[in-house]
Protein backbone atom coordinates (compact mmCIF):
# COMPACT_ATOMS: atom_id res chain seq x y z
CA UNK A 1 0.00 0.00 0.00
CA UNK A 2 1.18 3.60 -0.60
CA UNK A 3 2.46 5.32 2.59
CA UNK A 4 0.84 8.76 3.65
CA UNK A 5 3.14 10.57 2.34
CA UNK A 6 3.61 8.82 -0.91
CA UNK A 7 -0.53 9.43 -1.54
CA UNK A 8 -0.02 12.88 -0.61
CA UNK A 9 2.91 13.91 -2.90
CA UNK A 10 1.34 12.08 -6.14
CA UNK A 11 -2.27 13.79 -5.15
CA UNK A 12 -0.14 16.91 -5.23
CA UNK A 13 1.03 16.30 -8.65
CA UNK A 14 -2.33 14.94 -10.01
CA UNK A 15 -3.66 18.22 -9.62
CA UNK A 16 -1.69 19.66 -12.98
CA UNK A 17 -3.56 17.00 -14.94
CA UNK A 18 -6.95 16.47 -16.30
CA UNK A 19 -7.27 12.53 -15.52
CA UNK A 20 -5.27 10.34 -13.04
CA UNK A 21 -3.32 8.26 -15.32
CA UNK A 22 -1.40 10.86 -17.05
CA UNK A 23 0.51 11.32 -13.05
CA UNK A 24 1.55 7.66 -13.68
CA UNK A 25 4.76 8.58 -14.54
CA UNK A 26 5.30 10.70 -11.88
CA UNK A 27 3.90 8.67 -8.88
CA UNK A 28 6.30 5.80 -10.39
CA UNK A 29 9.04 8.38 -9.64
CA UNK A 30 7.80 9.52 -5.86
CA UNK A 31 7.64 5.98 -4.82
CA UNK A 32 11.16 4.96 -6.24
CA UNK A 33 11.90 8.51 -4.54
CA UNK A 34 10.90 6.53 -1.23
CA UNK A 35 12.24 3.22 -1.63
CA UNK A 36 14.52 3.39 -3.54
CA UNK A 37 13.69 1.31 -6.73
CA UNK A 38 10.26 0.20 -8.02
CA UNK A 39 9.60 -3.23 -6.96
CA UNK A 40 6.48 -5.21 -7.81
CA UNK A 41 4.64 -3.83 -5.04
CA UNK A 42 5.23 -1.00 -6.09
CA UNK A 43 3.52 -1.48 -9.38
CA UNK A 44 0.74 -2.99 -7.26
CA UNK A 45 0.50 0.19 -5.27
CA UNK A 46 0.47 2.78 -7.61
CA UNK A 47 -1.88 1.00 -10.28
CA UNK A 48 -4.35 0.27 -7.48
CA UNK A 49 -4.25 4.00 -6.33
CA UNK A 50 -4.32 5.64 -9.91
CA UNK A 51 -7.08 2.76 -11.16
CA UNK A 52 -4.84 1.66 -13.52
CA UNK A 53 -3.76 -2.18 -14.51
CA UNK A 54 -0.33 -3.18 -13.09
CA UNK A 55 0.90 -4.30 -16.69
CA UNK A 56 -0.55 -1.81 -18.31
CA UNK A 57 1.43 0.39 -15.59
CA UNK A 58 4.04 -1.95 -15.92
CA UNK A 59 4.36 -1.37 -19.54
CA UNK A 60 5.03 2.44 -18.82
CA UNK A 61 7.53 1.78 -15.91
CA UNK A 62 10.14 -0.07 -18.57
CA UNK A 63 10.00 2.29 -21.20
CA UNK A 64 11.35 5.07 -19.13
CA UNK A 65 15.04 4.78 -17.95
CA UNK A 66 15.03 6.70 -14.92
CA UNK A 67 12.46 4.29 -13.54
CA UNK A 68 14.65 1.76 -11.88
CA UNK A 69 12.75 -1.63 -11.96
CA UNK A 70 15.73 -3.14 -10.08
CA UNK A 71 17.09 -2.18 -6.86
CA UNK A 72 20.19 -0.22 -6.85
CA UNK A 73 22.88 0.94 -4.78
CA UNK A 74 22.74 3.86 -2.23
CA UNK A 75 23.80 5.97 -4.59
CA UNK A 76 24.02 5.93 -8.64
CA UNK A 77 26.50 7.07 -11.21
CA UNK A 78 25.79 7.64 -14.53
CA UNK A 79 28.32 8.04 -17.12
CA UNK A 80 27.57 10.23 -19.66
CA UNK A 81 28.23 8.16 -23.08
CA UNK A 82 27.34 10.24 -25.57
CA UNK A 83 29.14 11.77 -28.69
CA UNK A 84 31.24 14.72 -26.92
CA UNK A 85 31.86 12.63 -23.90
CA UNK A 86 33.01 9.52 -25.90
CA UNK A 87 35.40 12.04 -27.75
CA UNK A 88 36.89 13.24 -24.56
CA UNK A 89 37.85 9.66 -23.06
CA UNK A 90 34.47 8.37 -22.04
CA UNK A 91 36.50 4.56 -22.21
CA UNK A 92 38.82 5.06 -20.42
CA UNK A 93 36.38 6.79 -17.26
CA UNK A 94 34.30 3.80 -17.64
CA UNK A 95 37.33 1.56 -17.69
CA UNK A 96 38.75 3.62 -14.40
CA UNK A 97 35.57 2.99 -12.75
CA UNK A 98 34.88 -0.45 -13.20
CA UNK A 99 38.73 -1.15 -12.17
CA UNK A 100 38.04 1.34 -8.84
CA UNK A 101 34.32 -0.27 -7.87
CA UNK A 102 35.46 -3.75 -8.95
CA UNK A 103 32.48 -3.59 -11.20
CA UNK A 104 30.77 -3.26 -15.24
CA UNK A 105 27.91 -0.74 -15.82
CA UNK A 106 24.55 -2.15 -14.86
CA UNK A 107 26.02 -4.12 -11.68
CA UNK A 108 25.99 -2.91 -8.69
CA UNK A 109 29.00 -3.07 -5.68
CA UNK A 110 28.83 -5.71 -3.14
CA UNK A 111 28.96 -3.80 -0.40
CA UNK A 112 25.56 -2.43 -2.12
CA UNK A 113 26.96 1.51 -2.19
CA UNK A 114 27.22 2.41 -5.88
CA UNK A 115 25.36 0.88 -9.25
CA UNK A 116 27.06 1.68 -12.28
CA UNK A 117 24.86 3.31 -15.16
CA UNK A 118 26.03 4.46 -18.88
CA UNK A 119 23.78 7.65 -19.63
CA UNK A 120 22.79 9.59 -22.65
CA UNK A 121 24.34 13.23 -23.05
CA UNK A 122 23.98 15.00 -19.85
CA UNK A 123 23.87 18.26 -21.56
CA UNK A 124 27.17 19.38 -20.14
CA UNK A 125 29.36 18.80 -23.11
CA UNK A 126 31.15 22.04 -23.03
CA UNK A 127 32.71 20.46 -19.76
CA UNK A 128 32.90 16.85 -21.02
CA UNK A 129 33.63 14.06 -20.23
CA UNK A 130 30.85 14.16 -17.11
CA UNK A 131 29.17 11.85 -14.85
CA UNK A 132 26.22 12.29 -12.58
CA UNK A 133 26.01 10.88 -9.07
CA UNK A 134 22.75 10.96 -7.51
CA UNK A 135 21.27 14.24 -8.33
CA UNK A 136 24.99 16.02 -8.42
CA UNK A 137 26.73 16.83 -11.88
CA UNK A 138 30.20 15.78 -12.58
CA UNK A 139 31.92 17.46 -14.99
CA UNK A 140 35.82 17.98 -16.87
CA UNK A 141 36.54 14.45 -15.13
CA UNK A 142 39.80 12.63 -15.42
CA UNK A 143 40.41 9.31 -13.50
CA UNK A 144 41.95 11.69 -10.61
CA UNK A 145 38.91 13.74 -10.36
CA UNK A 146 37.28 10.51 -10.43
CA UNK A 147 39.11 8.95 -7.25
CA UNK A 148 38.16 11.98 -5.25
CA UNK A 149 34.47 12.40 -6.15
CA UNK A 150 34.63 8.46 -5.05
CA UNK A 151 36.21 8.99 -2.19
CA UNK A 152 34.24 12.37 -1.20
CA UNK A 153 31.00 9.33 -1.03
CA UNK A 154 32.88 7.33 1.05
CA UNK A 155 34.18 9.74 3.76
CA UNK A 156 30.63 11.12 3.80
CA UNK A 157 29.58 7.72 4.79
CA UNK A 158 31.92 7.43 7.07
CA UNK A 159 31.09 11.16 8.95
CA UNK A 160 27.49 9.34 9.46
CA UNK A 161 28.45 5.99 10.53
CA UNK A 162 30.74 7.62 13.28
CA UNK A 163 27.33 10.18 13.81
CA UNK A 164 25.02 6.64 14.56
CA UNK A 165 28.07 5.24 16.85
CA UNK A 166 27.98 8.40 18.77
CA UNK A 167 24.16 8.43 19.32
CA UNK A 168 23.85 4.56 20.12
CA UNK B 1 26.28 43.12 -30.59
CA UNK B 2 22.53 42.68 -29.22
CA UNK B 3 22.37 39.50 -26.97
CA UNK B 4 18.80 39.57 -26.29
CA UNK B 5 18.46 35.85 -24.98
CA UNK B 6 22.00 35.64 -22.39
CA UNK B 7 21.26 39.53 -21.82
CA UNK B 8 20.24 38.74 -17.91
CA UNK B 9 22.53 35.43 -17.31
CA UNK B 10 26.09 35.23 -16.16
CA UNK B 11 26.80 31.58 -15.59
CA UNK B 12 28.15 30.50 -12.16
CA UNK B 13 25.97 33.14 -10.70
CA UNK B 14 21.71 33.12 -9.62
CA UNK B 15 19.11 33.83 -12.17
CA UNK B 16 17.55 37.04 -11.77
CA UNK B 17 14.65 36.98 -9.10
CA UNK B 18 10.68 38.22 -10.19
CA UNK B 19 12.16 41.38 -9.13
CA UNK B 20 15.43 41.91 -10.77
CA UNK B 21 13.65 40.17 -13.69
CA UNK B 22 11.23 43.06 -13.75
CA UNK B 23 13.95 45.82 -13.31
CA UNK B 24 15.71 44.71 -16.69
CA UNK B 25 12.47 45.21 -18.44
CA UNK B 26 11.05 41.65 -17.97
CA UNK B 27 7.13 41.24 -17.94
CA UNK B 28 6.95 44.37 -20.15
CA UNK B 29 6.43 42.46 -23.22
CA UNK B 30 3.34 40.61 -21.76
CA UNK B 31 1.63 44.11 -20.88
CA UNK B 32 2.28 44.64 -23.98
CA UNK B 33 0.80 41.63 -25.25
CA UNK B 34 -1.97 41.85 -23.14
CA UNK B 35 -3.01 44.83 -24.74
CA UNK B 36 -3.10 43.47 -28.07
CA UNK B 37 -5.54 41.25 -30.01
CA UNK B 38 -3.74 37.82 -30.16
CA UNK B 39 -4.03 37.40 -34.24
CA UNK B 40 -1.44 40.85 -33.37
CA UNK B 41 1.01 38.91 -31.46
CA UNK B 42 0.87 36.02 -34.03
CA UNK B 43 1.45 38.50 -36.89
CA UNK B 44 4.48 40.48 -35.27
CA UNK B 45 6.22 36.67 -34.74
CA UNK B 46 5.11 35.95 -38.55
CA UNK B 47 6.86 39.12 -39.58
CA UNK B 48 9.73 38.50 -37.37
CA UNK B 49 10.78 35.23 -39.47
CA UNK B 50 11.18 33.12 -36.12
CA UNK B 51 12.27 29.80 -36.91
CA UNK B 52 11.75 26.94 -34.43
CA UNK B 53 15.02 26.27 -32.21
CA UNK B 54 14.57 22.92 -31.58
CA UNK B 55 16.62 21.40 -34.29
CA UNK B 56 14.05 21.50 -37.18
CA UNK B 57 13.66 25.03 -37.94
CA UNK B 58 10.03 25.48 -38.81
CA UNK B 59 8.72 28.86 -38.88
CA UNK B 60 6.77 29.42 -35.30
CA UNK B 61 3.72 31.27 -36.16
CA UNK B 62 2.78 29.82 -39.49
CA UNK B 63 3.23 26.41 -36.63
CA UNK B 64 0.78 28.60 -34.36
CA UNK B 65 -1.71 29.65 -37.50
CA UNK B 66 -3.31 26.18 -37.54
CA UNK B 67 -4.65 25.98 -34.02
CA UNK B 68 -8.00 27.09 -33.77
CA UNK B 69 -9.50 30.48 -32.67
CA UNK B 70 -12.62 31.91 -31.83
CA UNK B 71 -15.02 31.01 -29.68
CA UNK B 72 -16.02 27.59 -31.08
CA UNK B 73 -12.33 26.02 -30.70
CA UNK B 74 -12.11 23.16 -28.24
CA UNK B 75 -10.90 23.75 -25.22
CA UNK B 76 -8.51 24.11 -23.07
CA UNK B 77 -5.91 24.14 -25.35
CA UNK B 78 -2.14 23.71 -24.80
CA UNK B 79 0.93 25.05 -25.06
CA UNK B 80 4.16 22.99 -24.15
CA UNK B 81 7.27 23.98 -23.81
CA UNK B 82 9.59 21.10 -25.14
CA UNK B 83 12.28 21.42 -22.39
CA UNK B 84 13.49 17.76 -23.15
CA UNK B 85 17.17 18.95 -24.21
CA UNK B 86 18.64 15.53 -24.88
CA UNK B 87 19.79 15.72 -28.60
CA UNK B 88 23.78 14.25 -28.13
CA UNK B 89 25.95 17.39 -28.44
CA UNK B 90 23.71 19.66 -27.24
CA UNK B 91 23.47 22.12 -24.01
CA UNK B 92 21.87 25.45 -25.35
CA UNK B 93 18.46 25.24 -23.60
CA UNK B 94 20.33 24.17 -20.10
CA UNK B 95 21.71 27.69 -20.21
CA UNK B 96 18.09 29.13 -20.57
CA UNK B 97 16.27 27.12 -17.98
CA UNK B 98 18.75 27.60 -15.68
CA UNK B 99 20.07 31.42 -16.16
CA UNK B 100 16.70 33.32 -16.50
CA UNK B 101 13.89 31.48 -15.76
CA UNK B 102 11.64 34.23 -15.84
CA UNK B 103 12.49 35.39 -19.33
CA UNK B 104 11.22 31.52 -20.33
CA UNK B 105 8.12 31.51 -18.41
CA UNK B 106 7.52 35.06 -19.75
CA UNK B 107 7.57 33.51 -23.23
CA UNK B 108 5.37 30.61 -22.69
CA UNK B 109 2.84 33.39 -21.24
CA UNK B 110 3.29 35.60 -24.30
CA UNK B 111 2.96 32.44 -26.86
CA UNK B 112 0.05 31.07 -24.66
CA UNK B 113 -1.71 34.11 -24.97
CA UNK B 114 -0.76 34.46 -28.94
CA UNK B 115 -3.14 31.19 -29.56
CA UNK B 116 -5.18 31.52 -26.72
CA UNK B 117 -4.05 28.50 -24.78
CA UNK B 118 -5.49 27.56 -21.59
CA UNK B 119 -2.73 25.35 -20.23
CA UNK B 120 1.12 24.95 -20.42
CA UNK B 121 2.80 22.54 -19.23
CA UNK B 122 6.84 22.78 -19.24
CA UNK B 123 8.08 19.27 -20.06
CA UNK B 124 11.49 19.42 -18.72
CA UNK B 125 14.60 16.28 -18.87
CA UNK B 126 14.84 14.67 -15.22
CA UNK B 127 18.97 15.11 -15.80
CA UNK B 128 18.51 18.86 -15.59
CA UNK B 129 18.26 19.19 -11.36
CA UNK B 130 19.13 22.61 -11.02
CA UNK B 131 16.46 23.88 -13.91
CA UNK B 132 14.11 21.78 -12.33
CA UNK B 133 14.35 23.73 -8.94
CA UNK B 134 14.80 27.07 -10.23
CA UNK B 135 11.75 26.89 -12.85
CA UNK B 136 9.51 25.78 -10.06
CA UNK B 137 10.30 28.33 -8.31
CA UNK B 138 9.70 31.29 -11.25
CA UNK B 139 6.53 29.64 -11.90
CA UNK B 140 5.45 29.53 -7.81
CA UNK B 141 7.17 33.37 -7.64
CA UNK B 142 4.91 34.43 -11.47
CA UNK B 143 1.85 32.46 -9.76
CA UNK B 144 2.32 35.12 -6.91
CA UNK B 145 2.74 38.66 -8.75
CA UNK B 146 -0.63 37.72 -10.56
CA UNK B 147 0.90 36.94 -13.82
CA UNK B 148 0.09 32.98 -13.95
CA UNK B 149 -4.04 32.46 -12.51
CA UNK B 150 -6.76 34.07 -13.34
CA UNK B 151 -7.33 37.45 -14.91
CA UNK B 152 -3.73 37.63 -15.99
CA UNK B 153 -2.69 41.28 -15.09
CA UNK B 154 -6.70 42.37 -14.59
CA UNK B 155 -7.17 41.12 -18.34
CA UNK B 156 -9.60 38.51 -18.80
CA UNK B 157 -6.61 35.51 -20.11
CA UNK B 158 -6.05 32.62 -17.76
CA UNK B 159 -2.92 30.75 -17.63
CA UNK B 160 -2.18 27.76 -15.54
CA UNK B 161 1.35 26.55 -15.84
CA UNK B 162 2.88 22.95 -14.51
CA UNK B 163 6.28 21.91 -14.44
CA UNK B 164 6.49 17.93 -15.95
CA UNK B 165 9.83 16.65 -14.88
CA UNK B 166 10.47 13.51 -17.04
CA UNK B 167 11.91 9.94 -16.37
CA UNK B 168 13.71 9.75 -19.07
CA UNK B 169 14.12 8.72 -23.17
CA UNK B 170 15.08 10.83 -26.03
CA UNK B 171 11.83 9.68 -27.53
CA UNK B 172 10.22 12.20 -25.58
CA UNK B 173 11.99 15.22 -27.36
CA UNK B 174 10.07 14.30 -30.55
CA UNK B 175 6.73 16.28 -30.22
CA UNK B 176 3.84 13.75 -30.55
CA UNK B 177 5.86 11.11 -28.46
CA UNK B 178 6.44 14.24 -25.74
CA UNK B 179 2.48 14.33 -25.95
CA UNK B 180 1.82 11.30 -25.09
CA UNK B 181 4.64 11.38 -22.15
CA UNK B 182 2.51 13.88 -20.98
CA UNK B 183 -0.23 11.48 -21.15
CA UNK B 184 1.35 9.20 -18.55
CA UNK B 185 1.81 6.62 -21.62
CA UNK B 186 4.66 5.49 -23.25
CA UNK B 187 6.65 7.26 -25.42
CA UNK B 188 6.09 6.79 -29.04
CA UNK B 189 5.38 8.88 -31.71
CA UNK B 190 1.93 9.32 -33.18
CA UNK B 191 0.32 9.53 -36.53
CA UNK B 192 0.17 12.72 -38.45
CA UNK B 193 -2.54 13.93 -39.15
CA UNK B 194 -3.86 14.77 -36.69
CA UNK B 195 -1.27 17.13 -36.32
CA UNK B 196 -0.99 18.32 -32.38
CA UNK B 197 -2.46 21.99 -33.21
CA UNK B 198 -5.40 20.62 -33.81
CA UNK B 199 -5.41 16.95 -32.20
CA UNK B 200 -2.63 16.96 -29.40
CA UNK B 201 -2.96 16.69 -25.60
CA UNK B 202 -5.52 14.78 -24.51
CA UNK B 203 -6.73 15.21 -28.18
CA UNK B 204 -7.01 19.25 -27.83
CA UNK B 205 -5.24 21.61 -30.21
CA UNK B 206 -1.54 21.89 -28.90
CA UNK B 207 1.59 23.80 -29.53
CA UNK B 208 4.84 22.70 -28.63
CA UNK B 209 7.65 24.69 -28.85
CA UNK B 210 11.23 24.70 -27.95
CA UNK B 211 12.94 26.50 -25.06
CA UNK B 212 14.60 29.13 -27.14
CA UNK B 213 12.00 29.56 -29.42
CA UNK B 214 9.74 30.53 -26.76
CA UNK B 215 12.67 33.00 -24.88
CA UNK B 216 12.72 34.82 -28.27
CA UNK B 217 8.84 36.09 -27.93
CA UNK B 218 9.21 38.45 -25.48
CA UNK B 219 11.91 40.20 -26.93
CA UNK B 220 9.91 39.95 -30.68
CA UNK B 221 6.92 41.61 -29.07
CA UNK B 222 8.85 44.62 -27.20
CA UNK B 223 11.27 45.41 -30.60
CA UNK B 224 8.92 44.39 -33.14
CA UNK B 225 9.98 42.53 -36.02
CA UNK B 226 12.23 44.65 -37.84
CA UNK B 227 15.04 45.39 -34.88
CA UNK B 228 14.65 41.25 -34.36
CA UNK B 229 15.29 40.94 -38.40
CA UNK B 230 18.31 43.05 -37.95
CA UNK B 231 20.15 40.85 -35.25
CA UNK B 232 20.33 38.44 -37.39
CA UNK B 233 23.64 38.21 -40.89
CA UNK B 234 20.78 35.72 -42.45
CA UNK B 235 16.91 35.97 -43.67
CA UNK B 236 16.33 33.92 -40.52
CA UNK B 237 15.63 36.76 -37.83
CA UNK B 238 17.41 36.94 -34.38
CA UNK B 239 20.53 35.49 -33.34
CA UNK B 240 21.30 32.03 -32.13
CA UNK B 241 22.56 30.31 -29.09
CA UNK B 242 25.90 28.26 -30.79
CA UNK B 243 27.89 25.76 -29.10
CA UNK B 244 31.05 24.13 -29.70
CA UNK B 245 32.29 20.73 -27.95
CA UNK B 246 35.08 18.40 -28.90
CA UNK B 247 38.70 18.84 -28.57
CA UNK B 248 39.04 22.78 -29.52
CA UNK B 249 40.94 24.82 -27.26
CA UNK B 250 37.74 26.90 -25.82
CA UNK B 251 34.49 24.67 -25.70
CA UNK B 252 31.52 26.85 -24.50
CA UNK B 253 28.10 28.43 -25.75
CA UNK B 254 27.94 31.74 -27.56
CA UNK B 255 24.93 33.85 -28.58
CA UNK B 256 25.63 35.01 -31.68
CA UNK B 257 24.08 36.65 -35.00
CA UNK B 258 21.92 33.99 -36.95
CA UNK B 259 24.04 33.52 -39.69
CA UNK B 260 27.47 33.35 -38.25
CA UNK B 261 29.77 31.51 -40.35
CA UNK B 262 30.97 28.13 -38.47
CA UNK B 263 34.57 29.06 -38.85
CA UNK B 264 34.07 32.47 -36.95
CA UNK B 265 31.90 30.05 -34.31
CA UNK B 266 34.61 27.62 -34.42
CA UNK B 267 38.08 29.76 -34.51
CA UNK B 268 37.11 32.76 -32.66
CA UNK B 269 34.60 31.41 -30.39
CA UNK B 270 35.70 27.83 -29.95
CA UNK B 271 39.65 29.22 -30.13
CA UNK B 272 40.57 26.61 -32.78
CA UNK B 273 41.80 22.93 -32.46
CA UNK B 274 44.23 22.12 -29.62
CA UNK B 275 47.68 21.83 -29.68
CA UNK B 276 48.38 18.59 -31.41
CA UNK B 277 45.00 17.90 -33.08
CA UNK B 278 43.85 18.78 -36.61
CA UNK B 279 40.44 19.26 -37.79
CA UNK B 280 38.74 16.68 -39.79
CA UNK B 281 34.77 17.23 -39.89
CA UNK B 282 32.35 18.49 -37.85
CA UNK B 283 28.25 17.60 -37.04
CA UNK B 284 26.94 21.57 -37.20
CA UNK B 285 23.87 20.86 -35.16
CA UNK B 286 23.88 17.51 -32.68
CA UNK B 287 24.27 14.09 -33.55
CA UNK B 288 21.04 13.41 -36.16
CA UNK B 289 23.30 16.04 -38.58
CA UNK B 290 25.30 15.31 -41.45
CA UNK B 291 29.15 15.57 -41.22
CA UNK B 292 30.79 18.81 -43.00
CA UNK B 293 34.47 19.41 -43.39
CA UNK B 294 37.08 22.03 -44.02
CA UNK B 295 35.49 22.86 -47.27
CA UNK B 296 32.30 23.90 -45.88
CA UNK B 297 33.24 26.60 -42.96
CA UNK B 298 32.46 29.44 -44.35
CA UNK B 299 28.78 28.74 -44.72
CA UNK B 300 27.05 30.75 -42.12
CA UNK B 301 24.89 28.65 -39.53
CA UNK B 302 21.45 29.33 -40.46
CA UNK B 303 18.84 26.82 -41.65
CA UNK B 304 19.33 27.37 -45.69
CA UNK B 305 22.52 28.06 -45.67
CA UNK B 306 23.22 24.92 -44.61
CA UNK B 307 21.59 22.63 -47.07
CA UNK B 308 24.34 23.91 -49.56
CA UNK B 309 26.97 21.37 -47.55
CA UNK B 310 23.70 18.75 -47.46
CA UNK B 311 23.66 19.11 -43.51
CA UNK B 312 21.09 21.07 -41.12
CA UNK B 313 21.94 23.50 -38.31
CA UNK B 314 19.93 21.30 -35.97
CA UNK B 315 20.29 22.63 -32.75
CA UNK B 316 23.28 24.77 -33.37
CA UNK B 317 25.63 23.25 -31.11
CA UNK B 318 28.70 21.26 -33.04
CA UNK B 319 30.58 18.34 -32.43
CA UNK B 320 34.06 18.45 -33.56
CA UNK B 321 35.97 15.82 -34.44
CA UNK B 322 39.39 15.59 -34.74
CA UNK B 323 42.34 13.41 -36.51
CA UNK B 324 43.46 11.40 -33.48
CA UNK B 325 39.48 10.03 -33.09
CA UNK B 326 38.24 7.42 -35.37
CA UNK B 327 35.65 8.15 -37.80
CA UNK B 328 33.87 4.83 -37.45
CA UNK B 329 34.38 4.30 -34.02
CA UNK B 330 32.25 8.28 -33.24
CA UNK B 331 29.65 6.73 -35.88
CA UNK B 332 29.49 3.65 -33.55
CA UNK B 333 28.86 5.61 -30.52
CA UNK B 334 26.44 7.40 -32.72
CA UNK B 335 24.50 4.41 -33.72
CA UNK B 336 24.79 2.48 -30.75
CA UNK B 337 22.98 6.08 -28.74
CA UNK B 338 20.17 5.92 -31.80
CA UNK B 339 19.70 2.42 -31.24
CA UNK B 340 19.17 2.37 -28.02
CA UNK B 341 16.90 4.98 -28.23
CA UNK B 342 14.79 4.02 -30.36
CA UNK B 343 11.14 3.38 -28.90
CA UNK B 344 10.48 0.19 -31.14
CA UNK B 345 7.38 1.68 -32.43
CA UNK B 346 8.51 0.82 -35.79
CA UNK B 347 10.08 -1.90 -37.29
CA UNK B 348 12.80 -0.23 -39.65
CA UNK B 349 14.18 2.11 -36.98
CA UNK B 350 14.49 -0.67 -34.49
CA UNK B 351 15.68 -3.31 -36.47
CA UNK B 352 17.84 -1.43 -39.24
CA UNK B 353 19.35 0.79 -36.68
CA UNK B 354 20.28 -2.52 -34.10
CA UNK B 355 21.52 -3.87 -37.41
CA UNK B 356 23.57 -0.71 -38.18
CA UNK B 357 24.90 -0.58 -34.55
CA UNK B 358 26.35 -4.30 -35.18
CA UNK B 359 28.27 -3.70 -38.35
CA UNK B 360 30.05 -0.85 -36.86
CA UNK B 361 30.83 -3.25 -33.70
CA UNK B 362 32.61 -5.66 -36.16
CA UNK B 363 34.17 -3.24 -38.32
CA UNK B 364 36.11 -1.57 -35.27
CA UNK B 365 37.34 -5.02 -33.83
CA UNK B 366 38.50 -5.97 -37.28
CA UNK B 367 35.18 -8.05 -38.19
CA UNK B 368 34.59 -5.77 -41.41
CA UNK B 369 33.36 -7.31 -44.54
CA UNK B 370 34.00 -5.40 -48.15
CA UNK B 371 30.35 -6.08 -48.56
CA UNK B 372 29.19 -3.62 -45.52
CA UNK B 373 30.07 -0.27 -47.51
CA UNK B 374 26.94 -1.26 -49.50
CA UNK B 375 24.99 -2.39 -46.48
CA UNK B 376 25.50 0.56 -44.50
CA UNK B 377 24.95 2.43 -47.37
CA UNK B 378 21.54 1.05 -47.98
CA UNK B 379 20.28 1.42 -44.88
CA UNK B 380 20.74 5.19 -44.80
CA UNK B 381 18.25 4.92 -47.80
CA UNK B 382 15.83 2.49 -46.33
CA UNK B 383 15.94 4.38 -42.68
CA UNK B 384 15.01 7.65 -44.72
CA UNK B 385 12.66 10.10 -44.64
CA UNK B 386 9.62 8.64 -45.63
CA UNK B 387 10.33 4.79 -44.31
CA UNK B 388 9.34 5.17 -40.59
CA UNK B 389 6.97 6.85 -38.34
CA UNK B 390 9.18 10.09 -36.69
CA UNK B 391 11.84 11.43 -37.86
CA UNK B 392 14.36 9.43 -35.01
CA UNK B 393 15.86 6.89 -38.02
CA UNK B 394 16.30 9.45 -40.71
CA UNK B 395 17.88 11.43 -38.29
CA UNK B 396 20.54 8.52 -37.41
CA UNK B 397 21.16 8.29 -40.80
CA UNK B 398 22.41 11.53 -41.93
CA UNK B 399 25.81 11.56 -40.02
CA UNK B 400 26.12 8.15 -41.10
CA UNK B 401 25.52 8.72 -44.69
CA UNK B 402 27.95 12.09 -44.83
CA UNK B 403 30.03 9.80 -42.75
CA UNK B 404 30.49 7.38 -45.57
CA UNK B 405 30.88 9.93 -48.09
CA UNK B 406 33.43 12.09 -46.21
CA UNK B 407 35.60 8.71 -44.46
CA UNK B 408 35.20 6.14 -47.00
CA UNK B 409 38.91 5.82 -47.26
CA UNK B 410 38.99 5.02 -43.38
CA UNK B 411 35.92 2.82 -43.56
CA UNK B 412 38.44 0.98 -46.17
CA UNK B 413 41.25 0.51 -44.15
CA UNK B 414 39.40 -0.83 -41.16
CA UNK B 415 37.84 -3.54 -43.74
CA UNK B 416 41.72 -3.97 -45.38
CA UNK B 417 43.56 -4.12 -42.22
CA UNK B 418 40.90 -6.00 -39.90
CA UNK B 419 41.36 -3.82 -37.44
CA UNK B 420 40.88 0.00 -36.45
CA UNK B 421 43.58 2.17 -37.39
CA UNK B 422 43.22 4.09 -33.74
CA UNK B 423 43.19 1.51 -31.31
CA UNK B 424 47.32 1.09 -31.35
CA UNK B 425 47.24 4.63 -31.26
Amino acid sequence: MLSEQERREIEAHARHYPNNRAVCIEALKIVQQHRGWVSNEGIADVAEALQMKPAELESVATFYNMIFRKPVGKHVILLCDSVSCWIMGYERLRQHLGDRLGIRPGQTTADGRFTLLPNVCLGACDHAPVMMVDEAHYQDLDPARIDEILASYQQEEEKSTDGNAAHS
Amino acid sequence: METPLTHNISPGREPPNLAQYEKAGGYAALRKALSMPPAEVQAAVKESNLRGRGGAGFPTAQKWSFVPMGDDAPRPKYLVCNADEMEPGTFKDRMLLEGDPHQLIEGIIVSAYAIQADVAYVFLRWAYKLAARRMEGAIAEAYRHGYLGKNILGSAYNLEMHLHVSAGRYMCGEETALLNALEGKRANPRAKPPYPQVSGLWGKPTIVNNVETLCNIPHIVNHGAEWFKSLSRSDDGGTKLYGVSGRVKNPGLWELPMGTSMREILEEHAGGMCDGYQFRGLLPGGASTDFVTAEHLDLAMDFDSMKKADSRLGTGTMIVLDDKTCPVGMLLNLEHFFAQESCGWCTPCWSGLSWIEQILQDMEEGRGRASDLELLESHTRLLGPGHTFCALAPGAAEPLQSGLKYFHDDFERHIHEKRCPWSQM
